[in-house]
């Protein structure tokens, strides 16, 4: 061991003179560093991607064809498991559901959740910022058979309401966590001045604090509408025949039979590729609410 | 100056008529909160607290059937229970540390090599924010089709390098390291995101002052920057540990109902999800889950300490 390690060090002395290696090596090692860099970052990209392009190509072979190990990669594409997936299921209807359930939960939650956030930030109220972001923690299991208890007493499950309601569990704690750092990080002295010109607080806060905290409310709002759009487990339990979102109704070419696979990764494509061309759009907000808070001391 | 919301004495004696926006804006604060608090209050304490109830009580079958209260007797039979219960518990254990810990790895080294600024940057990124907001379950049907024992692509290439077919999803024991593997796909990016803001926010000087000294490149990470986005690297542990102990959307997708025909997948969540809601075992269920959640809460509670002693 020793031994290796001398003869290894050995090879790098240059006996007139220790200067000209070292300045010798260092630019070999950047350089191999670089082509180290771009090695590994290609397979990263690929090993992110690869699953990817996998499900968009299987959602576009016939269901032969996906049995068929010799058409991996050459196959005719054909757009027939879409048109069975939008023709034959309803998925119209889902889409819609999806997008309406995610859409009103995100606002009801910035509305609830932005003047809230702004409070906690301003009166460094701790201790109620903390009971907001228990419900991030809570597993919602814990929560889903209370309100099932609840309102199936009330006769409200399968509806709406009850939908928006659990998905506003997901977006509200988002907002709240998103919109404290971002006010937190924003300076006083703009409301201060404009209450000296003779804002009342509440005026500073709707005429100067809200229009400049525009970006930040984008940030929480895409986040919670994603979040929104992506969760499944409440829907399962709460949603009905007709409110059911797209991740339940992918379930529905699952059978215990046999699974078409070529409808459910068209019908796994629907649901995922809105969310993935909204994220391309607004990447930068995705980023920053995804790392609100994770710097700051 | 302006007129002083915050205490209760008016400035200078002016006297002003008590409108009512006099009196939002004196309680502001609690105008402002209460509303987010009420919510809360209602759709999150208030079912908490009857969870507590629903376990020290016999509930099961349908939601009107009335129920006894039997004390501990629900967590006394979750507690004894070597068959479903430890063994979901361990699953979760193992589930969380093991994908946790490559993780954090993995995301490590990919955010020190996405940490100075390159061409082509713009194309990893986006690489990196696709399986994080692709939907969790129709990425767990994705990864059925390609691990799927007969015409998954995942054998396929094992095939391509002489190794026979594995169960995968399938089998008894290698599904659990399976789910982990997608786990570990679809969260690896969160973690690079937030330790890549960790790593941009620190200044150059102690990374350069350890350089004149003649740190080499390990030595630098271990003893310079490491230390310094610590609290951003315990941030990270606390998001993702408590997803991945919540995980509940790719194993249903990928094994359904209990966790698989041996529970193989079956952890605490889905055990849970199970005994509500495929067995209406309710009282069961809710001591089920008090003592899952008594496990998140004291994970958070030491790991927020830790983040403390970080920071100083």
């Amino acid at each position: 061991m020793s031994k290796s390690l001398l003869s290894a060090g050995s090879t790098q002395v240059d006996p007139h003179g220790t200067a000209r290696p070292v300045r010798r090596r260092k630019p070999l090692s950047v350089r191999a560093y670089k082509w180290f860099r771009v090695g590994a970052l290609t397979v990263v990209v690929l090993a992110l991607l690869a699953p990817l392009a996998w499900l968009f190509a299987s959602s576009l072979k016939t269901n032969v064809d996906i049995y068929d190990a010799t058409k991996t990669i050459v196959f005719t594409p054909t757009l027939e498991n879409y048109v069975n997936v939008i023709t034959r299921n309803n998925y119209f209807v889902y889409i819609f559901n999806s997008f309406w359930v995610a859409f009103v939960s995100t606002v009801l939650s910035l509305v609830l959740g932005v003047p809230a956030a702004y409070a906690m930030s301003r009166f460094t109220m701790q201790r109620s910022a903390l009971v907001v972001l228990m419900a991030r923690v809570i597993p919602g299991i814990s929560l889903l058979v209370p309100w099932y208890y609840v309102f199936s007493n009330m006769r409200m499950v399968g509806g709406f309401t009850v939908l928006i309601l659990s998905h506003m569990f997901v977006a509200l704690p988002l907002i709240v966590y998103i919109m404290m750092s971002y006010f937190d990080s924003m300076p006083l002295e703009l409301e201060e001045s404009a209450q000296v010109d003779g804002l009342t607080p509440i005026g500073a806060f709707q005429k100067i604090t809200l229009p400049l905290s525009v970006g930040g409310m984008a940030t929480a709002g895409i986040l919670a509408f994603i979040f929104s759009w992506n969760n499944f487990m409440f829907a399962l339990v709460l949603s009905g025949a007709h409110t059911k979102t797209l991740p339940v109704a992918i379930f529905d070419f699952v059978s215990y039979a046999s699974i078409d696979w070529g409808g459910l990764m068209a019908a796994a494509t629907v649901v995922t590729v809105p969310i993935m061309v909204i994220a391309l759009f607004t990447q930068k907000y995705i980023v920053s609410g995804m790392t609100a808070g994770a710097t700051k001391g | 100056m302006s007129v002083s919301y915050t205490t209760p004495t008016r400035a200078k004696g002016v006297a002003k008529p008590r409108t009512f926006s006099d009196w939002a804006n004196k309680h502001r604060k609690w105008l402002f909160a209460a509303p987010a608090m009420i919510f809360v209050g209602l759709l999150i304490i208030f079912p908490l607290v009857w969870t507590i109830y629903l376990s020290l009580t016999d509930a099961h079958g349908s939601v009107r059937a009335p129920s006894d209260f039997i004390g501990l007797k629900n967590y006394l039979t979750v507690l004894s229970d070597t068959d479903r219960f430890w063994p979901a518990a361990g699953r979760t254990a193992y589930f969380t540390f093991s994908a946790l810990a490559v993780e954090m790895v993995l995301g490590m080294i990919i955010a020190l090599l996405l940490w100075r600024p390159f061409r082509g940057e713009k194309w990893v990124r986006v690489a990196i924010l696709l399986p994080l907001v692709a939907t969790p379950v129709a990425v767990g049907m994705m990864w059925r089709l390609i691990f799927d024992p007969n015409i998954g692509f995942a054998n396929q290439m094992l095939g391509w390098v002489g190794i026979p077919p594995q169960p995968l999803l399938s089998g008894q024991y290698t599904a659990l390291p399976t789910t982990i593997f997608m786990d570990i796909w679809q969260w690896t990016p969160m973690v690079v995101l937030i330790l890549l803001a960790g790593l941009t926010s620190l200044s150059d000087e102690p990374d350069e002052a350890a350089r004149v000294d003649g740190a080499n490149a390990r030595q630098r990470f271990f003893y310079v920057t490491l230390p310094l986005i610590m609290p951003t690297v315990i941030v990270a542990i606390l998001l993702r540990s408590i997803d991945a102990l919540k995980t509940f959307d790719t194993l249903y997708a990928t094994k359904g109902k209990g966790g698989g025909s041996f529970h193989e997948v079956e952890t605490l969540n889905v055990y849970a999800y199970g005994l509500s809601f495929d067995y209406n075992e309710y009282g069961v269920a809710s001591a089920v889950l008090m003592i899952f959640f008594l496990i998140i809460i004291a994970f958070m509670w030491i790991l927020t300490r830790r983040r403390k002693g970080a920071k100083q």
